[in-house]
């Protein structure tokens, strides 16, 4: 089972005005060189595009803040949804 | 500008006991939580174990959606081709009252938040706090986007990431090595077939531990448990280590290596995902506990760091329900004097020291170095393994005797001085 698949099976209510996780570039291009990000995402939302730029799929995040806890150069402004949004366990 | 006497931020496990124990006394308490409904953003492995909470929350249990009864309890040493399970089964786990439950946290919860509600307390889902009201240096309410409430003590019960405790000034930012990162699987399968597969009766359910090779030598292991028609299957990874792990691995795709193995494959054959969910958990003993309180706060549950990985056993909710109780008792000590700053609130803090709380995290406090040694996960499963097959194996050769087998594997695998070290080190837990 991929990890599109196992997203799959959650429900997420995207907010399509104000993604919760932001990536501040400038830092990451400049300060970051390891990119831990791209790894220890549970959902594997972080993907590093053909110019080298790290880019994050926000609406499958499971909230979980792994990805917070591993940016060491504060790279990642990260907050909880707004009410309303991200992922509703069903079961949990 | 609204006021209520205590503002509970978060509706899990530790903030609806805090708010159950305040709105028995009489307390006005407000529940708000950012999730649709209470258990909504919450994840379990999952188990409670009820035994430790019973003292202080005595009467709740008799109709609470359990999943099943825990009555069965294996761990589980992985090697990469080989495995050793050891089975305990106690008359003492089928006797009343019962001493641990499998649940899910998206039914459970909003049960509880229904208990809270009944004995007056307000719960309020679909709100998020995004910051604290201060004044002078002391917490006095929280602020929403469109909104500000303001109450004599603000609970942080906001969860393992706790930006309330960050906001307060109580905690530093996370450190990797306090933290592990838990996947989890729901998997849908007929309640007779999971009755068959685990040998239990209607009602009864199994735990099951495992560490190895699973991990890849990364800190972790894996979790299954049998809840009513569903089994929830899950590994776990120091955060520390899964970052730097070479070459890199994903803990999806450990998972997926995870399910693939024969052991688990028997067990899920035919079942139905039905949830991926993924959470943090606290995994610094006390080297990860933040402040607890300040002028008109405190931090609850796992926002107050408060779990425990014994390697054996893995426990949080009990201790999360527990905190919230004795944060409430707290709390409504402080009323009594109508002194809300820390020093009156301390005696939270002085109750976790006196409960079962900080007296096992302390009794416990190196179990996290032993975890961080990689030979627990590669080789000494594949001793034990190996010992086990040698003597069990009958092949086409004469067999040695077993005495001689297992001094052999002394000789070999045990006389070197980092595994005595290692066992030198076990006197610590």
């Amino acid at each position: 089972m991929n990890i599109e698949a196992k997203l799959g099976l959650d429900v997420f209510q995207v907010d399509s005005e104000q993604p919760h996780i932001r990536i501040n570039h400038e830092i990451c291009q400049t300060r970051c060189t390891i990119r831990y990000c791209l790894h220890v995402c549970p959902a594997n939302l972080y993907t590093l595009n053909e110019e080298g730029k790290v880019l994050v799929n926000y609406e499958g995040c499971l909230e979980c803040g792994t990805c917070f806890i591993a940016c060491r150069d504060d790279a990642l402004t990260w907050h909880y949804p707004r009410a309303g949004y991200g992922v509703q366990h069903r079961f949990g | 500008m609204e006021k209520v006497e205590v503002v509970v931020v978060g509706a899990g496990l530790a903030g609806l006991a805090t708010a159950y124990v305040l709105a028995e006394a009489g307390v006005e308490a407000l529940v708000v939580e950012r999730g649709d409904y209470p258990g909504s953003k919450n994840v379990t492995g999952g188990r409670l174990y009820l035994e430790p909470v019973r003292p202080y929350l005595p009467d709740l249990w008799d109709a609470a959606p359990f999943e099943r009864r825990v009555v069965k309890e294996r761990l589980t040493m992985m090697a990469p081709q080989a495995s050793i399970t050891v089975e305990l089964n106690s008359n003492n786990f089928r006797k009343e009252p019962a001493y641990s439950f499998t649940v899910l946290r998206a039914t459970f919860d909003q049960w509880l938040a229904e208990k809270v509600g009944e004995k007056g307390a307000m719960v309020v889902p679909g709100y998020k706090v995004d910051d604290l009201l201060t004044e002078n240096g002391r917490v006095i309410g929280i602020r929403s986007s469109d909104a500000e409430i303001q109450a004599n003590v603000v609970v942080a019960a906001d969860g393992i990431l706790s930006f309330i405790a960050e906001k307060a000034g109580l905690r530093q930012r996370h450190d990797p090595h306090n933290f592990a990162i838990g996947v989890k699987e729901v998997i849908e399968l007929p309640e007779e077939k999971i009755q068959d597969r685990f040998g239990l009766q209607e009602g009864q359910g199994a735990a099951q531990l495992f560490f190895g090779s699973i991990t890849d030598g990364m800190m972790g292991g894996g979790f299954l448990y049998t809840n009513r028609k569903s089994l929830s299957l899950g590994l776990v990874i120091g955060i520390h280590d899964l970052m730097v792990k070479q070459p890199t691995v994903q803990p999806h795709d450990l998972m997926e290596a995870f399910k693939a193995r024969p052991e688990i494959q028997a067990l899920i054959a035919g079942g139905n995902p039905v949830e991926y969910s993924a959470h943090t958990i606290p995994e610094g003993g006390l080297r990860g506990i933040p402040k607890l309180v300040a002028d008109g706060i405190v931090v609850v549950g796992d926002a107050a760091g408060l779990a425990l990985n014994q390697a054996v056993t893995v426990r949080g909710m009990d201790m999360a329900l527990v905190s919230g109780v004795l944060a409430a008792r707290a709390i409504l000590h402080a009323r009594e004097k109508n002194d809300f700053s820390a020093a009156t609130l301390a005696h939270y803090e002085q109750a976790l020291r006196e409960s079962f709380i900080l007296k096992d995290i302390t009794t416990f406090q190196h179990m996290s170095e032993i975890l961080s040694n990689p030979r627990l996960f590669n080789e000494y499963p594949q001793i034990a393994c190996d010992l086990f097959e040698q003597i069990l194996w009958i092949g086409a050769s004469p067999k040695e005797k077993m005495s001689s087998t297992a001094l052999h594997m002394v000789r070999q695998k045990f006389l070197n001085p980092a595994v005595l070290g290692d066992l030198w080190g076990m006197r610590k837990v």
